[in-house]
């Protein structure tokens, strides 16, 4: 019994539509369905699993995101606060602050970068192994904020290192940076092996 | 609470030493010629009564037509303060004594005064740039310091 909805129809036809619906769907679930893996051994069950190589390697490395210590301004402050109990970013997996450049592969650039200390910053970013990530962090960040025309600040860390997501803001909250930080790992979800 | 020592009180006393060297002063600061200002401070430090042990400050201003230093001395045995200015006419030559053989607070603010205004230091022992790095044209903080962003 199916409903024409371009004829009129009443509320006790919908009541036996609703009843076939359910009897049919009944009648066709009487035994339960296997699970797609019942045809291995129980050992192979527990043991193998298949995925993406893209798949695992991109989950390894946007779960276990450690950011190397480069703070150099008072954005830093939110990201102390974020990487603090209340917004917690290891649930992201990533609260080891790294102090070796060598360890870590996201650079968070939390604050305005002088053209004295820009030197210190490209040669932190050239000691981070592959594969690595920028988040531009703040007005500063971005395009040097504030101090954008000053005699002494880099108008933007994008003229020292390439830069994977811009979190504007001055300073950006907690919130926005985990949201930044959220952006970084869908981008990184969709990297390809085939294509490094 | 420190005292801030009465200007003209103290010019009017320095005028017994130093009596050509005391171009002006006001209730709360004494102007001195910059040529004289090492025998000044000197005597500021190590006369009893003033012992002016400590150099709070050096600040710059560049008024345009001339640079104007101030100097805050302190004492910590007698806890009460005197502001020292000069003034240097000559912006493109501008030059004065150090004072970081009197106190060695004096040396980090000299270099960096020298670094944004353009200030020398005769016989400081280490004038360089502190904040700027070597090779940056000007000095930014004087008023006709232009920069194409």
């Amino acid at each position: 019994m199916e409903i024409d909805k371009k004829q009129p129809y009443s509320d006790k036809d919908l009541d036996k539509y609703e009843g076939v619906v359910i009897e049919s769907l009944k009648a066709g679930s009487q035994f339960a369905i296997e699970d797609p893996d019942s045809w291995l051994t129980e050992e192979l069950q527990r043991n193998v699993l298949t995925t993406t190589v893209d798949a695992v390697l991109n989950w390894s490395r946007r779960t276990s995101l450690w950011p190397v210590i480069c703070f150099p301004a008072c954005c830093a402050f939110e990201v102390i606060s974020a990487s603090s109990h209340r917004f917690d970013i290891s649930r992201f997996g990533m609260e080891i602050l790294r102090a070796s450049p060598r360890q870590a592969d996201l650079m968070i650039t939390a604050g305005t970068l002088t053209w004295k200390m820009a030197p210190q910053v490209k040669r932190l970013y050239d000691q981070m192994a592959e594969p690595k990530w920028v988040i531009a962090m703040g007005a500063c960040g971005i395009s040097g904020g504030l101090f954008k025309g000053s005699y002494s600040v880099v108008p933007g860390y994008n003229h020292i290192v390439p830069v994977d997501v811009y979190i504007p803001g001055c300073p950006p909250r907690p919130e926005t940076l985990l949201h930044g930080i959220e952006m970084l790992r869908k981008k990184i979800s969709k990297r390809s092996i085939s294509k490094e | 609470m420190t005292k801030p020592l009465c200007g003209s009180e103290i010019a009017s006393e320095l005028k017994k030493e130093f009596a050509e060297s005391i171009v002006e002063n006001g209730d709360d600061y004494i102007l001195v010629d910059s040529r004289t200002l090492t025998g000044i401070a000197a005597y500021l430090k190590d006369t009893t009564g003033f012992d002016f042990n400590c150099l709070n400050y050096i600040i710059a201003v560049d008024y345009n037509d001339y640079f104007e230093l101030v100097y805050s001395l302190v004492s910590l045995k007698h806890n009460h303060s005197l502001t020292l200015k000069v003034r240097l006419t000559n912006k493109e030559a501008a030059s004065l004594p150090s004072l970081s053989g009197l106190w060695r607070s004096a040396d980090f603010q000299e270099r960096e005064i020298y670094d944004l205004f353009g200030i020398r230091f005769e016989s400081h022992p280490n004038l360089k740039r502190i904040l700027l790095w070597d090779g940056f044209e000007g000095h930014p903080l004087r008023k006709d310091f232009c920069h194409d962003a």
